[in-house]
Parts: structure tokens; C-alpha cells; sequence
């Protein structure tokens, strides 16, 4: 074990990392965006509304997410049609191409998550806010939307591990973010055991990180259904 | 609707390396999660402290890292091994280091659902056993296995389904799988869209089926349970 060449190497770790967050925490903003509207659209009673979102659940949850970036790296160049609009400023470069497949495939999981969770809320809630005179839109402000946030609390904390976890395909396309700078350190010196356990560890303490968040997150949410101590 | 241009025997060829990967290493998982499962449950704190640490280590780490942490360093400590005892040349092939990897990382969430499962065994049903005169290890294949199936079985599907997904990785090491006959393709008639798409639904096909056979498993090992 040489551990120089890490530690000569610890900029190009730590540039990784950077990179690494940028598109884990883009990926996860925009995806939750976009799953509250799909998820909303789930449970609605419209089947208009709700077979577009249940496709596109079960689409972006039953396929990798490496097929869902390739699709949009490699694949949107064979359309004449985006090569000349203005998504190809988008699609011609690897690290939209990534954030664009994680965000889309975050909030597939998300919006089936919070499906879920919004499924869940007792009735006696809703009823008591149309008791209450509530429009249809201000109940789902006010009582579904934040109930089921708390609710799919849980769940949503598994699923940004998936997606860190998920952002070490993006050195795949040739993004140097903490995978991609292992590989390179690992093509310059042949060090395989030193470069990737090194991005391993930083994988790790992110994960430690994100566990711990939502380990405050929760007690903090919570606090109402902690056992009272006496 | 998608011109393969004769490409798809060589797509469904990958397919079945794909689903080799997949059910092999699900066996490995399987295997490792119940060790793990039984680790984590017994009185022995070191049992305990190694399974603790499998756990979380493995799925602290991204698949793919932990992929290529095998398939290089694999190679480099079978090439150490092998010059100290004179051995020819090993070369890990990528099936062995994928599937081998991907067994090893979901043995680890099997551990988990496994411990759950047999967690969730009623406690009465052991103790008649014991009571029985049954030693322990005939209980546990007797009775806790058998019973903690149907704890565990959702778990269990949902694992499988992000197993089966995560055989994806595999072509990113080298092997043949359908991601990298898709490339190979979509390369050769400038269509990646067209085939990395047809992989795609090819990946639904394999999940929509293990779904309709895990919810059949879920019926037989649910007789006699009542629900609401």
C-alpha cells in the first residue's frame, strides 16, 4: 500500500468530491420539484392525470439508472431534432447529461415515495379540514403535503444515499467527481486498492453524513412522538 | 418501430449473461444474508461485530466503487498469492468479479431483511420447539426458516429488483452483458437511443415478471394469514 500518491493526489479528491455534491444535491432539489407534481398527479382520481405518472414511476424505477444516463449521453445525439434546439447546450455536455438522468430517476422514486405517504394520511384529517371549509387546494397545502413530508421522512433519507451512491456512475461519462478521481489516479499510477478505497472512504463519511442529517431532521419533526420521559 | 438492423439475437444474448449474473449472485446474496442474518442474531459479540461492520460498510460504499475495488484489487492480490506459491497467471474474469461483487453487496441488505424476518418469528413458535427437544439448529431450519420466509419476502422482492438492476454495472468492467452489446451496437448503426431503449424495456420485462412471481409468492406463503 503506497499511500503518497493519495496524499498527492488529495486535491484532485477533494475537487471530486466537490463535484460529487454539486450533482447529488442539483439532482435531489430538482427531482423533489418534479416528484410533487407527479406524485400529486398518482393519486389523483383522473386517470388522465394518473397513467402518465404511474408510466413514468414504474419506467424510471424498473430500468438502471446507467441505461437512463446512457440514454440521454449517448443517446440524444441520434436525434437530428435535439441536435439543433436548444436542449443540445444541455445534452452535448456529460455533467448535465448526469444531473438531467439522476434528477428525472430521483424523482421517480420520490413521487412513489410521497404517493405513499400521501395514501396514508388518516381520513380523519381531510375530513376535518373539509369540515372545516377547506378548498380542495388549501387542504393539500396545509394538511396532506406537510403531513406526508413528515411521513416520508424515512424513506426519502434511504433514497438521497441511493442517489450519492448512484452519482459514482457519473465518472462512467468521463465526469471527474470523487469516482471519476479515483479512476484517474488509479490509470496514472496502477494503484487500484489505494484510489478506490480512498473515494470509497469519502463515499462513506457522505453516507455517515446523510444518516446523521436525518437522524437530527427526524428528532427534530418528530418531537411529538418521542416517549415522554417522566 | 425500432429497426435493429439483426442486432437483437445479439442484445437477447446479453440478456442471458444478464440474468446469469443476476441469479448467481443472488444466491451468494441469499447465502451471505443468512450468515449475516444469524451473525448479527447470535450471543457471540465478535459474530456480531463483523456482520455489523459488513452492513455498514457495504452499503455506506456505491456499488461501483466497491465493483472495481474487486475486479482491480481482486486481480492484484491473486497475483500476489499466485507468485508466492508459484502459480500460473490468474486472470479474475469480469463474470466472476461482477457477480461475485454484486453477491457480496447484496448480501448485506439480505442481512438486514433476513435479520427482520427472523425478528419477526413469534416467539411461541420457537419455545414449542425448544420445549420439543429440538436442538437449535433444527429449529432454526425447522421452524425459523420456514416461517420467517413470509416476513422476509417483500424485502426479499425488493432487493431482487434493485439487484437486477444493479447487474447493469457489470458492463462497466468489461463484461458482455446487454448495456455493453447495446453500445456495441448502437456504435455500429448510430442508433444508441434505439437500443439502449430496447435494453430498457428489456429490464422492465425482467422486473414486471419477477413482480407478478414475487406476488405469487407472497399468496402462497400468506395461506391461513388473516388480513383486514
Amino acid at each position: 500500500m503506497d499511500y503518497n500518491v493519495i496524499i498527492d493526489n488529495l486535491p484532485l479528491y477533494l475537487n471530486g468530491l466537490w463535484v460529487t455534491i454539486q450533482l447529488v444535491v442539483i439532482a435531489l432539489v430538482s427531482g423533489f420539484g418534479l416528484a410533487v407534481p407527479l406524485a400529486l398527479m398518482a393519486v389523483s382520481k383522473t386517470s388522465l392525470l394518473r397513467f402518465p405518472a404511474k408510466t413514468y414511476i414504474y419506467f424510471f424505477r424498473g430500468t438502471p439508472l446507467l441505461v437512463q444516463m446512457f440514454l440521454l449521453y449517448y443517446g440524444m445525439g441520434q436525434f437530428e431534432a435535439v441536435r439543433e434546439s436548444v436542449l443540445w447546450i444541455l445534452f452535448k455536455e456529460a455533467y448535465w447529461c448526469a444531473i438531467t438522468a439522476f434528477a428525472l430517476n430521483t424523482a421517480g422514486y420520490t413521487a412513489e415515495i410521497l404517493r405513499g405517504a400521501i395514501e396514508q394520511t388518516p381520513f380523519g384529517e381531510t375530513e376535518a379540514a373539509q369540515a372545516c371549509g377547506m378548498s380542495k387546494s388549501t387542504m393539500y397545502r396545509r394538511i396532506i403535503l406537510p403531513g406526508s413530508f413528515r411521513r416520508a421522512l424515512p424513506a426519502y433519507g434511504n433514497e438521497v444515499i441511493f442517489m450519492l451512491h448512484g452519482s459514482a456512475l457519473a465518472g462512467v461519462i468521463t465526469i471527474v467527481d470523487l469516482f471519476g478521481a479515483a479512476k484517474i489516479v488509479n490509470a496514472r499510477y496502477f494503484v487500484p486498492f489505494e484510489s478506490f478505497i480512498t473515494a470509497g472512504f469519502f463515499y462513506l463519511c457522505c453516507t455517515f453524513c446523510i444518516v446523521w442529517f436525518f437522524k437530527w431532521v427526524e428528532k427534530h419533526w418528530y418531537a411529538h412522538l418521542r416517549p415522554r420521559i417522566s | 418501430m425500432f429497426d435493429l438492423h439483426g442486432y437483437f439475437p445479439m442484445i437477447l444474448e446479453g440478456m442471458t449473461l444478464t440474468i446469469e449474473v443476476a441469479l448467481l449472485s443472488l444466491l451468494i446474496a441469499v447465502i451471505l444474508g443468512l450468515f449475516g442474518a444469524i451473525a448479527k442474531l447470535s450471543k457471540s459479540r465478535i459474530a456480531r461485530s463483523i456482520a455489523t461492520v459488513y452492513t455498514t460498510l457495504i452499503r455506506g460504499i456505491p456499488d461501483l466503487v466497491l465493483m472495481t475495488i474487486i475486479f482491480y484489487g481482486g486481480q492484484i492480490i491473486v497475483n500476489n498469492i499466485g507468485d508466492s506459491l508459484d502459480w500460473d497467471y490468474i486472470d479474475i474474469s469480469p463474470f466472476v468479479a461482477g457477480t461475485l461483487t454484486i453477491g457480496f453487496i447484496f448480501g448485506a441488505y439480505m442481512t438486514e431483511t433476513f435479520r427482520g424476518g427472523i425478528l419477526a418469528v413469534s416467539h411461541g413458535e420457537i419455545e414449542a420447539a425448544l420445549a420439543f427437544g429440538m436442538p437449535s439448529w433444527k429449529v432454526f431450519l425447522r421452524i425459523t426458516l420456514p416461517l420467517m420466509v413470509r416476513h422476509a419476502l417483500p424485502g426479499f422482492g425488493n432487493n431482487w429488483m434493485v439487484l437486477a438492476k444493479t447487474t447493469a454495472l457489470v458492463s462497466v468492467i468489461g463484461l458482455h452483458d446487454m448495456m455493453y452489446n447495446a453500445g456495441v451496437a448502437g456504435g455500429a448503426t448510430r442508433q444508441p437511443f434505439t437500443f439502449y431503449l430496447v435494453v430498457a424495456l428489456l429490464f422492465l420485462c425482467i422486473t414486471g415478471l419477477s413482480d407478478l412471481g414475487l406476488r405469487w409468492a407472497n399468496r402462497r406463503y400468506s395461506v391461513g394469514v388473516r388480513t383486514v
